[in-house]
């Protein structure tokens, strides 16, 4: 399953980088005539409700989904990796204020906090990246924190200390590279996460705005023609589905590789 | 017993706060004259001012927070700006709706995760384990903004067996309580097969197999009771998953909850009943948190005194 959710990956991705130049078709071209047409030779998944390219603006949105994902979990990873490990290790009144700000952040659930603060800032796919990174990086910062407040005590780094060694360096040379496995797993499943969390925005109409496409909004608009064209609603749809599966194979394959302790297949 | 509640429900009050102290800070997230992005940029100027009186925006921040936080404790959420009814009022309406599509969410995950998690657990390793488990895999990926239309194309279009949308009977309940409880029931099944893994490696399956009980009974009676523990904890915490996936669902089904009502508000710029539905969500995701760790602390007495 791992190589199968390595490969879904490798694919979209290699998809996303070349193919709107290989397709060869304007995704915001519109064929107005063919309309809602079906699959056929000259367009592969067929056209939408404005004759445009489903294809073409499929290989666009999943650019747009993957960015988003990259985004999302780059930055909520580094600012929760950053205070995790801060609260971790000192303690005291720090720990205490990003706890709290987390337990905070964490009584919205789900999405309900990003749908708010886009409902606030206005839809755009800026405003996504922000309210995801928003909600994003408490589950990084509560990972790391529990990582180093066990590594904290550890013979290796009371072994540095003791030879002088700064904390800012303790931290960044001893402590975080070592918390990096359950760090890359988190962030596997989490682009699966951040991914599906976009398509959702978009398709509520508060993520990435038209003729910009995006999987979310696809689906959305294909919501209006499910009787006289499924295949707008199926094809995206179907899109996230695979994308979401393979990084959650992934990530699943990551964590039994790299941290066995996590794993739930090794308890039976 | 009675220290624990205490601790937990004291615990609970600072996260209460911060809720509503974020929920108040949102209003101020707008770019610019919030009343003006209400209103809209065409508004007169007399209107945007009547606007901010009413919403006590050209107050002091610290004085609309206080009166923020009065009302709330005398139960009132303001009023919304299309309708000019109370939140509370206009919320308390649907809020029956989104409970009952959310308990209807919750008895079909666990109505499918059960047979799923223990078919997997039993034949562990075999074609039967990994079949479920893929279709779990497959359950957790599926966006229920796909699963909703898919299922209403097959049942509500093709075979007209139930309706399309709309709150009515348990026919109208159907593929909205389906459509939003798949993707738990597939991270339920897993954690059930995980959870009943380890019961089965504990002696006391053995002994009961060593007393002549047949498997299935030893499976089903002794050890899937016990895995049941760890798994009513995470479907009371995935309660706030359901209540934010009910945003979803409600929209696509036109179910009449507060999560249709949010949408619509975003689309409204209705603030206050924006406010008030994120606020009752947070809040509720946090009552129904604390009665699962009360009722975890209540079944293993270990919680209590960590």
């Amino acid at each position: 399953m791992t190589r199968a959710g390595a490969a879904i990956v490798c694919v979209t991705v290699f998809a996303a980088m070349i193919g709107p130049a290989i397709a060869g078709i304007d995704p915001a071209f519109q064929d107005l005539p063919l309309r809602l047409e079906g699959p056929s030779p000259a367009h592969w998944l067929g056209l939408d409700e404005l004759g445009r390219d489903i294809l073409a603006r499929l290989l666009v949105g999943a650019r747009i989904s993957l960015i988003v994902g990259a985004v999302v979990v780059g930055i909520s990873a580094t600012v929760g990796t950053l205070l995790g490990s801060i609260a971790g290790y000192y303690g005291g009144i720090v720990d205490d204020v990003v706890s709290r700000v987390s337990d905070i952040l964490m009584a919205f659930p789900g999405l309900l906090l990003a749908i708010a603060v886009v409902a606030v800032l206005g839809p755009s796919l800026t405003n996504v990246v922000l309210a995801l990174t928003l909600i994003g990086w408490v589950g990084y910062a509560r990972l790391i924190r529990g990582q180093v407040l066990r590594m904290r005590e550890l013979e290796y780094v009371q072994a540095a200390r003791a030879l002088g060694a700064a904390t800012p360096r303790i931290l960044a040379r001893h402590i975080v590279p070592a918390t990096l496995p359950a760090l890359i797993v988190q962030a596997t499943l989490g682009m699966g996460g951040a991914i599906l969390a976009e398509a959702s925005l978009s398709f509520l109409g508060l993520g990435v705005q038209p003729p910009t496409p995006s999987w979310g909004t696809m689906l959305n608009y294909g919501r209006s023609h499910l009787l006289d064209a499924p295949h707008l609603t199926i094809v995206p749809g179907l899109a996230i589905a695979v994308l979401v599966l393979g990084f959650n194979f992934l990530g699943d394959g990551l964590r039994d590789a790299l941290d066995p302790t996590m794993s739930e297949g090794r308890r039976g | 017993m009675l220290r624990f509640v205490a601790r937990r429900v004291a615990l609970t009050i600072p996260v209460l706060l911060g809720v509503a102290t974020l929920v108040f800070l949102l209003i101020h997230l707008i770019p610019g004259d919030p009343a003006q992005a209400m209103l809209g940029e065409a508004a007169p100027q007399a209107d945007v001012a009547a606007l901010r009186t009413q919403l006590r925006l050209d107050r002091p921040l610290l004085e609309q927070y206080v009166d923020f936080l009065g009302g709330l404790i005398r139960g009132d959420l303001g009023t919304s700006l299309r309708t000019r009814t109370s939140v509370g009022a206009q919320i308390a309406e649907r809020l029956p709706a989104t409970f009952e599509l959310a308990l209807a969410a919750m008895l079909v995950a666990m109505a499918v995760a059960v047979p799923l998690g223990i078919a997997a657990a039993a034949w562990r390793g075999t074609f039967v384990d990994h079949a479920a488990m893929a279709v779990a895999m497959g359950g957790m990926a599926i966006p229920n903004f796909w699963l909703g239309p898919l299922l209403a194309i097959v049942f509500a279009v093709e075979l007209g067996w139930l309706p399309v949308s709309g709150r009515g009977g348990i026919d109208h309940l159907v593929l909205p309580a389906v459509s939003l409880g798949l993707a738990l029931a597939a991270m339920l099944a897993r954690m059930i097969r995980a959870s009943l893994l380890e019961e089965l490696r504990e002696p006391y399956v053995r002994a009961a197999r060593a007393r002549g009980i047949s498997w299935s009974r030893a499976v089903i009676v002794h050890a899937f009771r016990n895995s049941l523990i760890p798994v009513v904890t995470i479907l009371g915490l995935q309660f706030g998953a359901v209540l934010t996936g009910a945003v979803i669902t409600e929209t696509i089904f036109s179910w009449p909850g507060i999560g249709r009502l949010l949408i619509q508000s975003i689309g409204f710029r209705d603030y206050p009943l924006v406010q008030g539905c994120i606020l009752l969500i947070a809040v509720t995701y946090v009552a129904v948190n604390l009665i699962t760790d009360l009722a975890y602390g209540f079944l293993d007495p270990r919680i209590r005194y960590q």
